[in-house]
């Protein structure tokens, strides 16, 4: 594979979220705007980087018994430092997505890739591996963020450009499916042709 | 590419114990680096808070008092300009949030009347409840003492003119400011 392919796999064909259905918890609970759904996406980003290029450093000196444990114990302490840093340097946007935040650890395209991706490959592919599927997450959070808070709020990025309020729906929780549930469709659609 | 190594007893146990002892010399590392910034955030937030609510001060006491109706202390922030009392911030509370807590400022003038509130944390839905944060919203308890005040909203007979399609965290609000003025009062703003 190209390293081309590799990196664009993420937004389309592979898409975490649209294709993938992987982190859906994250996806539905932050996207109540654009820029949280960039801000949770980004610092997934961070994350996926760091843990396939550590875990694909090491993955000849990890016994394929541990290497479960091994791969969290990584995530989890690059998740600690995301969490430590947004706390010191954003604390404005720290405290939108406090709570989901510990949630990477869990998030299953970061262990996915490790296991299915960066133990088997060299730490360059994992790198870039990483960048598209991370920017692909960020690419469908902002995206359904966006509709929900066009929907919603009548807003992008906190720009608003119409008078009261939206269709309230789409910022409650039920809005997140309904929104994900047409996304998925396009997306699926547009796969489809290019097939 | 060198061989994996195995799956023996002795590889597991050492290959975990590097693992975990990097990983945690390495969050040591991070959380000395980053600890500093993180309580200047905090302290940043609140005095900025605390500055919002109240008049123009040269000095502050802080000090935790018992709240009015239950068990909690409720941290007040005393003002004073040139060693006269000016006003008296009060860090309170809710549960009744849409999501649970809320957390305001309200700043509070020795007559018992409010100055200005802050929202310093909350969990209410984004473009909803958030609204609570709106100069339309808060605005309304500038300058009302609650005495003369009634605290509740328009739908439960009180004065507050909730946020539309916001009642619960327009009565969570109202609750959160009924708390702090029940404290201040009972404690005559701090000063007892």
């Amino acid at each position: 594979m190209s390293q081309m392919k590799n990196f664009t796999k993420g937004f389309i064909k592979e898409n975490p979220v649209f294709v993938l259905l992987l982190g859906l918890c994250p996806t539905l609970g932050v996207t109540t705007s654009a820029f949280n759904g960039l801000g949770m996406g980004l610092a997934t980003t961070f994350v996926l980087i760091g843990s396939n290029v550590v875990v694909s450093l090491i993955k000849n000196f990890i016994p394929d018994k541990v290497r479960i444990p091994a791969f969290i114990v990584i995530i989890a302490s690059f998740v600690t430092i995301v969490e430590l840093v947004m706390q010191a340097y954003v604390p404005a946007l720290f405290e939108q997505l406090g709570l989901f935040i510990p949630l990477i650890v869990v998030n299953c395209i970061v262990l996915g890739r490790a296991e299915a991706f960066a133990s088997k490959n060299t730490v360059g592919a994992s790198a870039i591996d990483g960048l598209g599927m991370g920017l692909g997450f960020s690419f469908a959070l902002t995206l359904l963020g966006g509709v929900r808070e066009l929907l919603g709020s009548g807003a992008i990025f906190d720009f608003k450009f119409m008078e009261g309020d939206g269709m309230l729906l789409f910022i409650l929780p039920p809005g997140a499916f309904i929104a994900l549930g047409y996304l998925i469709a396009i997306i699926n659609r547009m796969n489809k042709k290019n097939a | 590419m060198a061989a994996k190594t195995e799956s023996t007893f002795i590889n597991m146990v050492l290959t975990l114990f590097v693992v975990t002892a990097v990983a945690g010399l390495a969050l040591g590392s991070v959380y000395n680096f980053t600890k500093e910034p993180i309580e200047i955030a905090k302290q940043k937030k609140l005095t900025k808070a605390i500055t919002a609510v109240l008049p123009a001060f040269d000095s502050i006491e802080e000090k935790m008092v018992q709240e009015a109706n239950g068990t909690e202390s409720l941290a007040f922030y005393v003002a004073t300009k040139d060693s006269l009392l000016i006003g008296t911030a009060v860090s309170t509370y809710t549960m009744k949030g849409f999501s649970g807590l809320i957390q305001l400022m309200v700043g509070f003038l020795p007559d018992g009347s409010i100055h200005n509130i802050s929202v310093i944390e909350h969990k209410e839905t984004p473009g909803l409840g958030t609204k609570m944060k709106d100069a339309k919203f808060k605005d309304q308890f500038i300058g009302k003492n609650p005495a003369n005040f009634n605290l509740k909203v328009t739908k439960d007979k009180g004065e507050v003119d909730a946020i539309t399609a916001a009642t619960i965290s327009s009565r969570a609000f109202s609750d959160a400011v009924q708390r702090a003025y029940d404290t201040f009062e009972k404690n005559k703003g701090g000063n007892e």
